[in-house]
């Protein structure tokens, strides 16, 4: 953001002579569109390291636990990446098969009605998302847990026993996968759609097949975008509270089984959950899971933006 | 190698939407010539030329009425796959379009890749050498197959989609303004190609310059309007040298002559 504005800066001024007035107005403001972006970033990040510092130093049996901050947040970033890494893996596949089908294959007015719905999801509320997982899709999904307990339970996410109640790691991975569908949805459908015509024409032109061009052209024009979007959508995944905290059902255990009673808990969750009836260090212990969340999500990002310019550069 | 085939054009009318765009044309496209379509802007010598492949009716709302028959099949009869078409009737367009993620090599074998033909890699190879020698394009881009086709200059880009469209041994070969997006040496390089490759091809190509049309063709049909806002009608078509020395019709004459468009 700020190297962008600054490049613009620098093109608006050759020889380094006169200016435009309204060229420095507009340069300056966008010059503090990005420092304040940047900005806010470094101010919460000090605000998480000040506050996470009492409970990084201090002796591990004053923790809440009294294991010591590790024990405490490794088991939240645990769950928090499981659910999430579910999340994504329904929803990425399925924001593609949409996009596409919206861009190339719907009728015209099918496809912008379809538009519209989609990013109407992407407004509903994530409590509305956490009263029907809890309420609707977790009772519905008992059976399927059963099912897969049953019958897949040598393979270790379902290993079962299979909740009564539906309150399961699975059940908040579909849910997350639902919410974040739309956002994922919106930014490669609009890359999608706008694949260059000539390079959609030099492919049919060839003989492609519908499903050919998409190969062609479609989809690697829009790999950068699937990239971006789903890592919006595993931003949102990551940090999302309200849906986790109603739906899931919490041990404390590491565990990949996805179907049982017995979950981690993720970070944003279990904040939520015990910061009112936190105090001293218990405070600072929440506040440093949260540099832990913040850390996670940077992590993510920036091997997202490695994987985008790797495939950028493969090509020079 | 492929062979050539001649194209027969009867009482054919294009459409977009409500607008009729082209109106009655016939005429017959001779194999191993090379016809040039010239007229001003907006007279349909570009839909008239996507519709021979069945491009045109890409666009929404886009309507074909009469036929175009290939060798003895009308690709407009109800059981044609326009698919099969385009791998018949291969096409080059007004702007180079490389496909960007690709290198040199793979923009050559895209078309050999389609329809899950599989093809071992001696045989891909020779057909890429072939096709890019075909386009004179090999000697320049031999030792950089894996590099990507949009790093090459704009007339080698054309080379390379020309590359492109021939790998997969179309019967005839479409030029949308091929070289108007290029400077005068490698129009004049493009030029020397079409003529090359009339040998083995029937080619048709529409352009803006006359002195292409001239120089590069045999037949020439020129397209007119009666006015804009009427649809687009092939005015005149004969042998080359005729149209531009001896044209029937009054306004061919003030075409090729400078004194309309």
């Amino acid at each position: 953001m700020a190297s962008s504005s600054s490049d613009a800066a620098g093109a608006g001024r050759p020889g380094g002579s006169f200016r435009r007035p309204g060229d420095r107005v507009f340069s300056g403001l966008a010059t503090g569109a990005g420092v304040t972006i940047l900005a806010l970033l470094a101010g919460v990040a000090i605000f998480l390291m000040i506050e996470a510092w009492p409970a990084i130093t201090a002796p591990a049996e004053d923790i809440p636990g009294g294991e010591g901050l590790w024990h405490l947040i490794a088991p939240l970033a645990f769950g928090t990446v499981l659910g999430s890494l579910i999340a994504i893996l329904l929803a990425v596949p399925m924001a593609i098969g949409v996009s596409l089908y919206i861009t190339h294959f719907a009728p015209r007015r099918l496809s912008q009605t379809l538009g519209y719905i989609i990013d109407l999801l992407a407004a509903v509320p994530s409590i509305v998302y956490g009263l029907w997982g809890i309420a609707v899709l977790g009772p519905a999904a008992v059976g399927m847990h059963r099912w897969l307990a049953g019958n897949l339970g040598f393979i270790p996410f379902f290993e079962g026993p299979a909740s009564a109640t539906g309150r399961t790691m699975l059940v908040v991975g579909v849910v997350l996968g639902v919410m974040i569908l739309p956002i994922i949805t919106a930014v490669t459908r609009e890359v999608f759609s706008q694949t260059p015509r000539a390079q959609i024409e030099a492919a049919l032109a060839l003989g492609a097949t519908r499903w050919e061009m998409i190969r062609m052209t479609v989809l690697p024009f829009g790999k950068s975008a699937v990239i971006g979007g789903s890592m919006l959508g595993l931003g949102r995944a990551l940090g999302e509270t309200m849906a986790v905290t109603i739906i899931l059902s919490v041990s404390g255990a590491v565990t990949l089984n996805l179907i049982s009673s017995g979950n981690p808990s993720t970070i944003a969750a279990n904040i939520a959950l015990n910061f009112p009836e936190s105090s001293g260090l218990a405070v600072n212990a929440l506040i440093a899971s949260g540099l832990a969340l913040f850390a996670i999500t940077l992590v993510v990002n920036m091997a997202a933006r490695a994987v985008i310019y790797r495939s950028e550069q493969a090509l020079r | 190698m492929s062979s050539a085939k001649s194209v027969e054009v009867s009482d054919l009318d294009l459409y977009y939407g409500s607008f009729h765009a082209v109106q009655n044309v016939n005429m017959t496209i001779q194999p191993n010539k090379v016809t040039a379509l010239i007229g001003s802007s907006g007279c349909g010598k570009s839909t008239f030329l996507r519709s021979l492949n069945r491009m045109h009716e890409l666009v929404h709302g886009a309507r074909v009425e009469g036929s175009v028959i290939l060798e003895g099949q009308d690709i407009y009869a109800p059981d044609v796959d326009p698919v099969a078409v385009r791998s018949q009737v291969g096409m080059v367009f007004q702007q180079p379009n490389p496909f960007p993620t690709m290198s040199i090599y793979e923009n050559v074998a895209a078309g050999l890749r389609l329809n899950s033909r599989r093809m071992k890699k001696p045989a891909m190879d020779e057909i890429v050498e072939r096709s890019l020698r075909g386009a004179n394009l090999w000697e320049e881009v031999k030792n950089r197959l894996e590099r990507a086709g949009s790093g090459l200059s704009g007339g080698q880009q054309q080379r390379l989609c020309i590359a492109r469209a021939i790998a997969v041994e179309p019967e005839v070969l479409l030029m949308d303004e091929p070289c108007s997006a290029l400077d005068p040496v490698a129009t004049l390089a493009i030029e020397e190609l079409i003529r090359e490759l009339k040998v083995n091809y029937t080619i048709v190509i529409v352009t803006h310059n006359m002195q292409q049309a001239s120089r590069a063709s045999d037949i020439t049909g020129f397209f007119n309007l009666e006015e804009s806002g009427k649809p687009g009608r092939l005015v005149e078509i004969d042998e080359t040298e005729t149209i531009f020395s001896n044209p029937a019709n009054k306004a061919t004459e003030d075409y090729v002559t400078g004194r309309f468009g």
